[in-house]
């Protein structure tokens, strides 16, 4: 059996491009089945921890920049609606079209990167990381992230009906450098404040509605298990987002090259395929890591 | 080509072991024919089986007596580690779907290769990579964590951990890719008139498999790679010290590895179908109950995990709702069975080589699942916990059961794949001695696993000793058995008679192609029937094997 009669790109164990591109359609779609379940180990994972230490969770968010993760979510939706519309002009035969799309997309995939490179850096420099390197002392929240939740913190109170100079009288000295400047010492593991009695009433409140805790040495000691958990995922993601890029310059590479036609445009709807499946995991990654707090 | 004598298209053309113009061990490296492919799996597996066998005979040989025989307990641990780890990742997994799946299941099917020709290549080498990594890890000092790799001792930065974390990742991709192959390949290769009623059940045996490894390994996947992070860089999720869980690593590994002792031996179940059928002469009983009993079986896999940790403090409605889930496996499990016994009810039973073996696999997976029961149950199984019971357990569903049936699928389509017959009296002399080594080893470590024995220690209490020295004896004779088969089917690579196209008298379409078979299987798409419709063939003693009715001359046996 020689491949003398080789007909494109049908190979020799098909009858049709068709059925051949209907195989690998299914064999892409059940690739994308394992790649769910990979990210399901941390999905889950993600689950396990934050049932169990949720207020860890809820305080650590707090360090993420929703503003950075907003834009990296907006761009990845762009880039999946361009190599949606790379696939349609593939289909379609408009080689040219298809190449900028592509282009285009690899500017997405290259602007998530460099943003998600901006935020790890800011993590880096301040030891907001994993178990083994995570350092408490470095991870204590600056002056300006205190007074920003400070701020989020009155108008949230504002919302619910206390008056002002009762939000007013928080004492400035209820942030952590002032008081507490030792993280040894287990006894003062919350920051004490006076309670805050919302008007018209004379009832003290459970922990959650007194006071401006803006956050505690415990929940600070115990940020790196929501870090560990930040890294994996977004690892991983960016991860897949860099194998994606890769894949889409070698689906540019052979549009150039003028590979593809309407008949037979497999790849670049496969790669499209896989480029979405980025995006849809970082929709998720999104809501559950940053707006949690 | 069909024309042929059996020999002389042998030495003209297509022969697996080197077809027309492509004898190098390139053209068997680099080829995208599914047949060589498995072959080279087939090699491969088997040779991973004898390295974990040798470790299984170092192990057994230590416990002839309570003191140091000849290893120190540190490379004791060492020892029964790497026959774990290398007889589940090496060779169960991928030996029947990958080996023998690869060179059965397209011609089985009616294609002419399997779906993703470069995939299949690239699943091998993956193969290769893991089993080299995994060979990193012994140059490390190796690994004493047992095969499962629980945490948190695992997580105290062993380098060994971490390569065979690394290879194991490896590994489970080289088995999702073949999963996905197959299972693409019975979807969208089926030629006309195969209709999914119409497939062998190996070839649902192998469906059913392909579901588990698509959706089951990537979550071990996962799980490995968090162990090797957490070895590497200390992020926290599975290591005590960092504020993780090590009891959410057994709930992760448990997830993949219970449907993995399925994904290993699901496609058994699939090849003793198709030999009881064929060696008995009989119609399969139950066709679609077997075949949905796999698929149920696939099912219910992903549901009970947590009966490997009924004693790790999981709470005791959890513990029974997971025991409850366990006894319900047996039910499409004992469907399989009772559909067996029921072909082979007033069969005319063949005592060949492969029947053998499929009788005796009935014999051993029935004790190996009947002895779960008792480990299923709550009460019961505090006490048999981690003793020998649990290892005579799952020896005998995993090598009773799954060892058993590849070799009843090795000695079935040898002929098919090598073209050449061995020796049936050989055969059948070491099927005799691996079923009796096999007993002796197994039973008495249930005998001493029900008093208490627990597994994996390096020395024992004298009482044991009797067992202990019994269960080693048997294990040579196993090894003696699997020497002496080893050397019987080499020699019949060389020595061998050419095999016919169908020496059993098979209906599925494998036994319709030459043996072996050209490059792309069948020179015009053969017509489907029913698989196990044995009406149409006769036996033909000029070539020593069977052909239809219908075309009594064809295929010149004059020549």
């Amino acid at each position: 059996m020689g491949d003398d009669h080789h007909h494109g790109p049908l190979a020799h164990h098909f009858d049709a491009l068709e059925q051949q591109s209907q195989a690998a359609t299914l064999g892409m779609w059940l690739f994308l089945a394992t790649e769910v379940l990979l990210f399901a180990g941390l999905f889950c994972a993600y689950t396990v921890y934050r049932a169990t230490h949720p207020e860890v969770f809820e305080f650590a968010s707090k360090y993420l920049d929703t503003k950075w993760g907003a834009i990296n979510t907006v761009v990845l939706i762009a880039s999946s609606w361009t190599v949606a519309l790379a696939v349609r002009s593939a289909a379609l035969g408009q080689r040219q079209k298809t190449s900028i799309l592509l282009v285009l997309t690899l500017f997405g995939a290259a602007a998530f990167m460099g943003i998600k490179g901006v935020e790890y850096s800011h993590k880096f420099h301040r030891d907001l990381v994993w178990g083994l390197y995570f350092n408490p002392e470095n991870a204590k929240p600056h002056q300006e992230q205190i007074e920003a939740w400070k701020k989020e913190w009155a108008r949230e109170k504002a919302h619910e009906g206390y008056g002002e100079e009762e939000i007013a009288i928080r004492p400035a000295s209820a942030d952590y450098g002032a008081r507490d400047p030792e993280l040894s010492p287990p006894q003062s593991s919350a920051v004490p404040i006076p309670p805050l009695q919302p008007a018209g009433s004379a009832q003290a409140h459970d922990d959650e509605t007194v006071g401006p805790v803006y956050y505690s040495l415990d929940k600070v000691r115990n940020v790196h298990q929501f870090f560990g958990i930040y890294f994996c995922m977004t690892g991983l993601h960016a991860l897949h987002v860099i194998v994606g890029a890769i894949v889409i310059v070698w689906i540019l590479l052979r549009n150039v090259r003028g590979d593809f036609t309407p008949e037979y445009h497999t790849p670049v709807h496969l790669a499209g395929l896989y480029w979405h499946l980025v995006d849809l995991i970082w929709i998720f990654l999104f809501p559950l890591l940053y707006l949690i707090g | 080509m069909s024309l042929d004598s059996p020999n002389s298209y042998l030495k003209k053309t297509h022969c697996i072991l080197g077809y027309k113009g492509q004898t190098g061990i390139l053209s068997y490296l680099l080829t995208l024919d599914h047949k060589r492919i498995g072959v080279m799996y087939l090699i491969s597996t088997m040779t991973a089986f004898l390295v974990a066998g040798l470790l299984a005979l170092g192990v057994r040989t230590e416990l002839l007596s309570p003191e140091k025989i000849m290893v120190t307990p540190q490379q004791y641990n060492r020892m029964f580690t790497l026959h774990g780890a290398i007889m589940i990742f090496l060779f169960i997994i991928p030996s029947v779907p990958a080996a023998l799946g690869n060179i059965i299941l397209p011609i089985m099917l009616g294609a002419k290769d399997v779906a993703f020709p470069r995939l299949n290549l690239l699943s091998y080498w993956l193969w290769i990579v893991g089993a080299v990594t995994a060979l990193v890890a012994i140059s490390q000092g190796g690994i004493d964590t047992g095969w499962t790799f629980y945490t948190p001792y695992s997580t105290s930065a062993r380098p060994g951990v971490i390569a065979m974390a690394v290879g194991v990742f490896i590994l489970g991709f080289s088995s999702i890719f073949t999963g996905l192959n197959f299972m693409v390949t019975m979807h969208k290769l089926r030629p006309p008139g195969m209709t999914w009623f119409r497939m062998p059940l190996f070839l649902w045996a192998l469906y059913a498999t392909a579901l588990m490894q698509i959706i089951a390994t990537p979550v071990l996947g996962i799980t490995v790679v968090l162990l090797g992070v957490e070895n590497i860089m200390g992020v926290g999720i599975f290591d005590p010290k960092l504020g993780g869980d090590p009891v959410l690593f057994q709930h992760f590994f448990w997830f993949y590895s219970h449907p993995a002792v399925y994904i290993m031996i699901v496609p058994g179940f699939g090849i003793i179908s198709d030999v009881i059928s064929i060696h008995a002469r009989k119609h399969i009983f139950g066709y679609s109950f077997i075949a949905f009993s796999s698929v149920a079986i696939a099912i219910l896999s992903f549901l009970v995990w947590g009966h490997h940790m009924f004693t790790s403090g999981q709470s005791t409605v959890v513990n029974v709702i997971f025991s409850a889930l366990t006894f319900t496996i047996s039910i499409p499990t004992a469907v399989k069975i009772y559909n067996w016994i029921a072909t082979l009810y007033k069969g005319s039973i063949q005592f060949t080589t492969p029947m053998l073996y499929a009788l005796a696999f009935i014999f051993l997976f029935t004790i190996g699942g009947l002895t779960g029961f008792p480990l299923a149950t709550l009460a019961t199984d505090v006490h048999l916990h981690d003793t020998y019971f649990v290892v005579a357990h799952f020896h005998y569903v995993m090598m009773g059961g799954l060892v058993i049936a590849m070799l009843a699928g090795l000695h079935h389509w040898w002929p098919k794949f090598t073209g050449r017959m061995y020796s049936e009296t050989w055969g059948r002399v070491a099927c005799a001695l691996i079923f009796v080594g096999f007993n002796i080893t197994f039973l008495t470590q249930f005998l001493m696993g029900a008093q208490g024995m627990p597994r994996r220690y390096y020395t024992y209490v004298p009482e044991y000793q009797i067992y202990h020295q019994t269960s080693t004896a048997g294990s040579y004779v196993l090894g003696l058995g699997f020497l002496v088969m080893l050397l019987y089917l080499v020699h019949s690579l060389f020595k061998g008679r050419p095999a016919p196209a169908n020496p059993w008298g098979g209906a599925t379409l494998e036994w319709r192609c030459s043996s072996p078979p050209r490059y792309d299987n069948f020179e015009t798409t053969p017509t489907v029937g029913d698989p196990y419709d044995f009406s149409d063939l006769r036996y033909d003693p000029s070539i020593g094997g069977w052909i239809s009715n219908d075309a009594p001359v064809a295929a010149g046996k004059a020549s």
